[in-house]
């Protein structure tokens, strides 16, 4: 059975009804994995005997009448968040023996609802990628089509629900990082509003842009699991204390009146013809329910690739000097002394692409060359995050593709870091102005590799987002498409 | 060209990365092309704009003076790559 | 003072606080627990773990401000100090740079030489301690992380100052202030107030400032004063050897004497200093501010004058009582049982001090408390007994834990003040010393003294010395 032929709610209805237990949705799951996973290669650890466990308790709960939101409903996780007493490796070397003591905080909330954590998800390492080939445990293949990549770094959060290995999953968006994948893998993937999820317990890779969101088959159940992780959190400084709305009680609302911007930077000569298709049909069917189009300008998108790539280095540089092989993770030692120790650990440990990113990120840092490019870049943000203020005065919401192509072929892109990094020209500047944004299919390319469209909302404004994500649902087909495994 | 080989050097030891001779110049062919890339927010006058070091502005996060029990030097110490008397080990650090 | 060249010195001197927990997580900062227990995923740099700021450090921050007549920052930010060391988890230390919490500060110091000065404070910042790294024998070091994350104010010091003794002064006003305001246990064996001293030299009258020498290890005064009379004879040598000093770093070794160079191993630093994304700015109000003012304990310097004032005591016993907070509540206490301050000062400095020196207690620890003492007090003033006799008790009481009363009684120690009793030892003596009572009679008035001792040996100091005077001129005088 794949996970992916019902929502949540749907098999929350049967698990109350006792007309399946958690036990053998797990079972089904496990099987699921088992079957698709030498293909695919989604998952880093699967925790077959610690899900059943859950199962097990989560039956119970359902036959007690108790239990919260996500009660016996298997789920996995990308492997950045910290889950007590289980691998956590970030993809990468350097964390390969890795068992974290303490669990995140959305791990704890996920536990609280009665989720079942089925296993660890593949990624691109410390999240660093847009076509999860940049990972310790392999690239991850894409369920529609196992030659080409499933976007990136969330990879394997968004081709565990595709391909319907598990019915959701948690995964992070630095730059793009849940919705690109989701994208590329037809399903529905949301960055919340900066501060609106804890990052406690998230491996860091760029503190200032990373955000959890959620992946699901279909808009409602991305609700519910935005619903079930958002929130304050004490433990993270930079979450936010405002109330996180019952995001399932107005999912029908519509869009009607709404005004949806379409930001006349995002459609470029460069954009994919197809994807160019989906997405102008989409805007059709906005109209067609009601929504009032109009074209908007948001005049720096052009420097927020150049903006991201300083500004998310340069973090990830210190939040990367941790992996020193003292405390944790793979040491190498020639016995040459301690400097050499660190050099050894930390090259050995780290894969091509994050020693880039150190490496950029440390010379944007570097006396001499910080006003120039971190100040300069902390700057342009500002004016990015202008635009997206000033254009939500006109708008409720914009409307734009999600990435210029749909998934390329594995291989194809990796020589050339900074044409994989111009790939994520559509999704960066919502992390920038640290705004909600979802991806959710739209179409397929003439090679039947999905299309997504993506929705970018105001700051917290996530509800008003699934809204209309969930009214275009609603109104097409896209989503109930499976690939064939 | 935007960086030496010698900046290349120069980042990887503060960095503490060690590159072998024949991927140097590699990297610095990609650093290159990232900060060539990279040059065009200088088309950007900002002069007299804050610059941004978080996404949502907000301020003042604190905590209690409030003890909260430690994890155990047991769990502290479990992924330790070396250990001994309750201590991390490392390679000797002389002064 | 060098003929030839002015010594200049700047001091930072990191000063850990008293909290309950560490700055950004809520461990126990409780020392003395066997290694790394004293930790959580925060302080152990775990990946995924995130700080939050204690506000209580906050509030220690805007009170070291106050009192050293620092500008609190209505905004400030944290940073990164980016750097690798087996001591620092996470590869970085969160401190601040730019924008510290507090800026423009000055204290007030007074010195023999150069009599009295403000000396210039730089800025105060936060920012966590670094863990404990121990050399094994063989070739490993051990890392304790139960220090690690543990609050510290970095007050840095304009270079304003001319000599050791200067150095010293500031530092322990320093010292004294911190403590008062009960943000630091002050303990310089321990670590809780660390010092590095930035010293260098320049010809007089040149305005540009010498190359600087960085001292560490400075960890009690006696030290830092030698350390930095050192390093300007270093200095002196190398420029009058026609070298140059060179910036460094220097270790100082206090049972050799010397300081030597840390230089060499380490490469020069980029710490690549950047604002913080895990910690928001920090906003502190006008209000915020003024309700950590309304807490602020008296400062000694105000307390001093006060003293004067309100006591009328001299500038030197005030000085020595408000030096320690203790040892002013001490003497408050007691002042407020006994109406001369001037007898309670000489008794505060001089058989409590004392005694604690020679016990090796604190104050808070003393036995003889404010009460006690003065019930001995009252004793002298009415008489019962003398102030000699007094220190019997004192002692009696100090070991005993009896009240004065108490301690007279059932050792008899009551001051003789029966006329009779006194003449009638006076007699005696007088008829066993003819010869000294003739010098006494023939203008030798010094042999009242001596007369004055025997009575009193005779009478076992329980004569009261005033009647034995008087008593004794008039019979001698017959
Ligand atoms: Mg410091
Ligand atoms: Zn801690």
């Amino acid at each position: 059975m794949a996970l992916n032929e019902f929502t949540i709610t749907q098999l929350r209805g049967q698990l109350e009804r006792g007309e399946t237990t958690s036990v053998a949705l797990t079972q089904a799951c496990l099987a699921r994995i088992e079957a698709t996973d030498e293909r695919l290669n989604v998952f880093i650890t699967v925790c077959a005997e610690e899900a059943l466990a859950a199962a097990a308790v989560a039956d119970q709960q359902l036959a007690a009448g108790s239990g919260g939101l996500l009660t016996g409903i298997p789920i996995a996780v990308k492997d950045i968040f910290n889950t007590i007493d289980v691998r956590t490796t970030c993809a990468s070397k350097i964390l390969d023996n890795y068992i974290s003591p303490y669990d995140a905080t959305t791990i704890t909330k996920l536990r609280e609802q009665g989720a079942v954590i089925v296993g660890k998800l593949n990624m691109d390492e410390f999240a660093m990628g847009s076509s999860n080939e940049n990972s310790a445990a392999g690239a991850v293949r894409n369920p529609w089509n196992v030659e080409h990549v499933p976007g990136g770094s969330s990879g394997g959060s968004a081709a565990a629900v595709a391909a319907g290995q598990v019915v959701a999953t948690l995964g992070t968006d630095t730059g793009g990082s849940v919705r690109q994948p989701a994208s590329h893998c037809g399903v529905v993937g949301l960055k919340p509003t900066y501060g609106r999820v804890s990052r406690y317990g998230v491996v860091a890779f760029a503190s200032s842009l990373d955000q959890v969101g959620p992946v699901a088959g279909n808009v409602e159940d991305c609700a519910l699991l935005l619903g079930a992780v958002a929130g304050y959190d004490p433990a993270d400084s930079t979450s936010v204390d405002c109330p996180v709305p019952d995001y399932l009680e107005n999912l029908r609302a519509g869009v009607a009146g709404k005004k949806i911007g379409l930001p006349k930077e995002y459609f470029i000569d460069g954009l994919d013809g197809d994807v160019q298709k989906s997405v102008d049909a989409a805007i059709k069917v906005y109209k067609e329910l009601g929504a009032e189009i109009v074209e908007v300008s948001l005049p720096h998108t052009e420097y927020a690739v150049a903006c991201y790539y300083l500004l998310a280095t340069a973090e990830a540089s210190s939040n990367l000097a941790r992996y020193d092989g003292v405390r944790f993770g793979k040491r190498q030692d020639d016995g040459n002394g301690l400097v050499n120790m660190y050099e050894q650990s930390r090259t050995a440990g780290f894969g091509a692409e994050v020693k880039r990113r150190i490496m950029l990120g440390t010379y944007a840092l570097s006396s001499g060359y910080y006003d120039a490019y971190y100040i300069k870049a902390q700057k342009v943000r500002t004016l990015i995050r202008q635009d997206f203020l000033t254009v939500f005065e006109q708008v409720d919401m914009l409307l734009t593709p999600v990435a210029p192509t749909p998934a390329f072929k594995i291989g194809t892109m990796v020589d050339d870091p900074l044409k994989m990094y111009l790939s994520d020209i559509f999704t960066i500047p919502t992390n920038l102005a640290g705004t909600c944004a979802m991806s959710l299919p739209c179409g397929f390319s003439e090679e039947g590799l999905p299309i997504g469209l993506q929705l970018v909302g105001k700051p917290f404004a996530e509800a008003e987002m699934l809204q209309a994500a969930y009214a275009f649902e609603q109104a097409t087909e896209w989503h109930k498409r499976v690939p064939e495994l | 060209m935007k960086i030496s080989q010698t900046d290349v050097e120069k980042v990887a030891r503060l960095s503490r990365l060690s590159l072998a001779p024949e991927d140097l110049e590699t990297m610095r062919g990609q650093m290159d092309a990232v900060l060539g890339y990279v040059d065009k927010l200088n088309e950007l006058d900002t002069e007299g704009i804050e610059p941004m070091a978080h996404a949502v502005p907000m301020a003042n996060a604190f905590r209690e003076d409030e003890v909260k029990p430690s994890i155990g030097v047991e769990r502290a110490l479990q992924n330790a790559p070396a250990s001994g008397d309750e201590c991390f080990t490392v390679p000797k650090v002389i002064e | 003072m060098n003929s030839r060249y002015e010594v200049v010195i700047g001091l930072e001197v990191h000063v850990q606080l008293t909290t309950k927990t560490k700055i950004f997580c809520g461990c126990s900062k409780d020392f003395g627990q066997s290694p790394n227990s004293q930790t959580c995923p925060v302080c152990l740099g775990l990946p995924g773990a995130l700080p939050v700021l204690s506000r209580q450090v906050v509030d220690d921050a805007i009170k070291a401000g106050l009192a050293t007549n620092c500008q609190i920052a209505p905004h400030s930010i944290f940073a990164r100090k980016n750097y690798f060391y087996p001591d620092l988890p996470k590869g970085y230390q969160i401190s601040q740079f730019e924008l510290p919490i507090c800026e423009h500060g000055w204290l007030d110091i007074e010195t023999e030489d150069s009599g009295k000065k403000r000396l210039g404070i730089t800025r105060i910042h936060m920012e966590e301690d670094a863990g404990k790294l121990t050399h094994n024998d063989g070739n490993s070091s051990s890392v304790d992380l139960n220090r690690a994350c543990t609050p510290l104010l970095e007050v840095v010091s304009e270079p304003d100052m001319r000599s050791s003794d200067e150095a010293i002064a500031y530092l322990k006003q320093l010292h004294q202030i911190v403590v008062y305001l009960g943000i630091c246990d002050g303990n310089l064996d321990e670590g809780s107030f660390r010092c590095d001293a930035n010293v260098s030299i320049r010809p007089w009258g040149q305005e540009e400032l010498g190359t600087r020498a960085e001292l560490k290890n400075l960890n009690s005064f006696r030290f830092i004063k030698q350390a930095i009379e050192y390093e300007v004879e270093r200095q002196i040598d190398v420029i009058d050897a026609g070298e140059q000093v060179v910036q460094e770093t220097r270790l100082f070794d206090p049972d050799a004497g010397v300081s030597r160079s840390m230089r060499g191993k380490e490469e020069a630093h980029d710490y690549r200093y950047f604002p913080d994304p895990d910690l928001l700015p920090l906003e502190v109000s006008e209000q915020w501010v003024e309700e950590v003012r309304q807490k602020l304990p008296e400062l000694p310097a105000i307390k001093k004058l006060r003293y004067q004032e309100q006591f009328g005591l001299p500038e030197y016993d005030a000085g020595v009582i408000v030096a320690e907070r203790a040892l002013a509540e001490y003497f408050e206490a007691l002042v407020a049982k006994h109406d001369n301050p001037k007898i309670c000062a000489n008794w505060v400095m001089g058989e409590v001090l004392s005694a604690l020196k020679d016990s090796d207690l604190t104050i808070s620890e003393c036995p003889v408390t404010p009460e006690l003492l003065a019930g001995i007090l009252f004793r002298i003033s009415d008489n019962t007994i003398s102030g000699k006799i007094a220190k019997t008790v004192f002692t009696e009481v100090w070991q005993s834990g009896k009240t004065a009363d108490e301690v007279i009684e059932a050792k008899g120690l009551k001051q003789v003040t029966d006329t009779g009793a006194i003449e009638a030892i006076i007699d005696e003596i007088i008829a066993a010393n003819p010869n000294q009572a003739a010098e006494y009679r023939g203008g030798k008035e010094k042999m009242m003294g001596y007369f004055v001792g025997q009575v009193m040996k005779a009478s076992k100091g329980k004569a009261n010395p005033g009647m034995a005077n008087q008593l004794l001129k008039k019979k001698l005088a017959e």
